[in-house]
């Protein structure tokens, strides 16, 4: 007989809690679960299947965040299957409310957003429609002179 | 749904395919594929070298895109082709003359007009591939090129913009462009000539029109800008027999590039 004590409570509560723990490797302030790519989870007798949607088809963070969800899933005791998949599109409308609250405070302009993060002026130019990552632009605020990057709109 | 239901693969979706159209299947996906990996690894010969920081991270971004679509175009062929070959090795391992991709893209970079035009003419009528594939029977690519849609509209507004600035610009950019325009015209119709079997794929579903029909949609497209801006150009209709064969000494260096690590290293993956 296994003890309550000796197993992990593996619901999908817990499993979605762990799952919000996990940070976007490339834009840390922001959960994968905030940032709308966890598509769905499962709970099995004997498995804990993931699936995730990758925000641009060719993010080369895509392994990092495999890797993440399984050490972070690690824990209730059972293999863990993450996989990605192409069965809905990620869009930016996917990032949840406090998802673009914590991308506005670590200097991120959210998707659709056109306001400077830091001074909120609306005197802002795109600078470039790339920026360092797939899935950002860089923006200059001419009120706070301060370059900023933006969440493309996809 | 329950991810405990048996996912709906590559694989399954291409089994229920008749033979005749998962061959002109995997055709149409290696031309794609091949199109996105050469353009993608071309433009990214200017990483480090662009003519303005803004622009070295643009089409940087621009090339990790487009190995990205080219990567999981190569993924889904894994499971059409269904050879035992896997992606890096469908990438990879073939010889320069079995890549499909349009003699558009065998040109070298260039200057940096040459790569203007060249990505305004491929972007231009992948746009309108990509357009023909978004309601595709064939689900494992519709879903794909949902995604890839959203990313390439970036694209083509960066290099529209730039095309535009080129040719209002006047003296050296213009002529530079206007130069660049003359060495790609004659390869320009070469990336929406027809597959020998595109009417089977019209047929099963897979894409909505015929590439006769697309290379016309193109032509109207891009004439009504070129003629916006002044810009007259005769684009010849290529000849589908070398459309994607007889590829040029720029690309056997290209590829020549590419496959440096792979062959240095057997069995390096992405």
């Amino acid at each position: 007989m296994v003890s309550a004590l000796t197993v992990p409570v593996v619901d999908e509560a817990a499993v979605r809690a762990a799952l919000a723990d996990v940070a976007d490797p490339e834009i840390p302030a922001i959960s994968i679960v905030d940032l709308g790519i966890v598509e769905r989870f499962d709970v099995a007798e004997d498995v804990i299947r993931v699936e995730l949607l990758p925000t641009f088809v060719g993010c080369p963070a895509l392994d990092a965040i495999a890797a993440a969800v399984e050490e972070r899933l690690a824990g209730f005791g059972r293999p863990v299957e993450v996989r990605f998949g192409f069965s809905v599109p990620w869009t930016t409308d996917r990032i949840t409310e406090r998802g673009r609250r914590h991308l506005a405070k670590s200097g991120f302009a959210p998707p659709g957003d056109d306001t400077c993060p830091y001074c909120g002026s609306a005197d802002v130019l795109t600078d470039n429609l790339f920026g360092p990552t797939q899935c950002r632009s860089t923006r200059y605020c001419r009120s706070c002179r301060q370059p900023f990057e933006a969440f493309k709109l996809v | 749904m329950s991810l405990a239901e048996p996912p709906r693969t590559g694989s399954a979706a291409a089994d229920a395919l008749d033979p005749r159209t998962r061959a002109a299947l995997a055709e149409l996906l290696f031309t794609i594929a091949d199109d996105e990996f050469v353009s993608g690894f071309t433009d990214s010969e200017w990483t480090g070298i662009a003519p303005l920081l803004e622009e070295d991270v643009a089409i940087s971004s621009i090339s990790q895109d487009e190995l990205g679509h080219a990567r999981a175009l190569y993924q889904l062929l894994v499971d059409v082709v269904a050879d035992g070959r896997d992606e890096d090795q469908l990438a990879y391992d073939r010889s320069p003359d079995e890549y499909r991709h349009c003699r558009l893209l065998d040109h070298p970079r260039g200057d940096w007009a040459d790569t203007i035009a060249r990505r305004y003419l491929y972007d231009t009528a992948d746009g309108i591939r990509l357009d023909a594939l978004a309601e595709s029977s064939f689900a494992p690519l519709r879903e794909l090129v949902a995604k890839i849609r959203r990313e390439e509209r970036y694209h083509l507004m960066h290099v529209s913009a730039w095309l535009e600035r080129l040719a209002s610009a006047g003296g050296e950019p213009r002529e530079r462009l206007l130069l660049a325009l003359d060495r790609l015209a004659p390869d320009a119709g070469t990336v929406l000539s027809p597959l020998p079997n595109d009417l089977s794929l019209v047929m099963a579903g897979i894409i909505d029109s015929s590439f006769d029909e697309l290379d016309a949609r193109w032509r109207v497209e891009v004439g009504r800008v070129f003629e916006r801006l002044g810009l007259s150009m005769v684009l010849p209709v290529a000849d589908p027999l070398t459309a994607r064969t007889n590829h040029s000494d720029a690309f056997r260096w290209l590829h020549g590039e590419f496959t440096a690590v792979r062959r240095e290293q057997p069995g390096a993956t992405w």
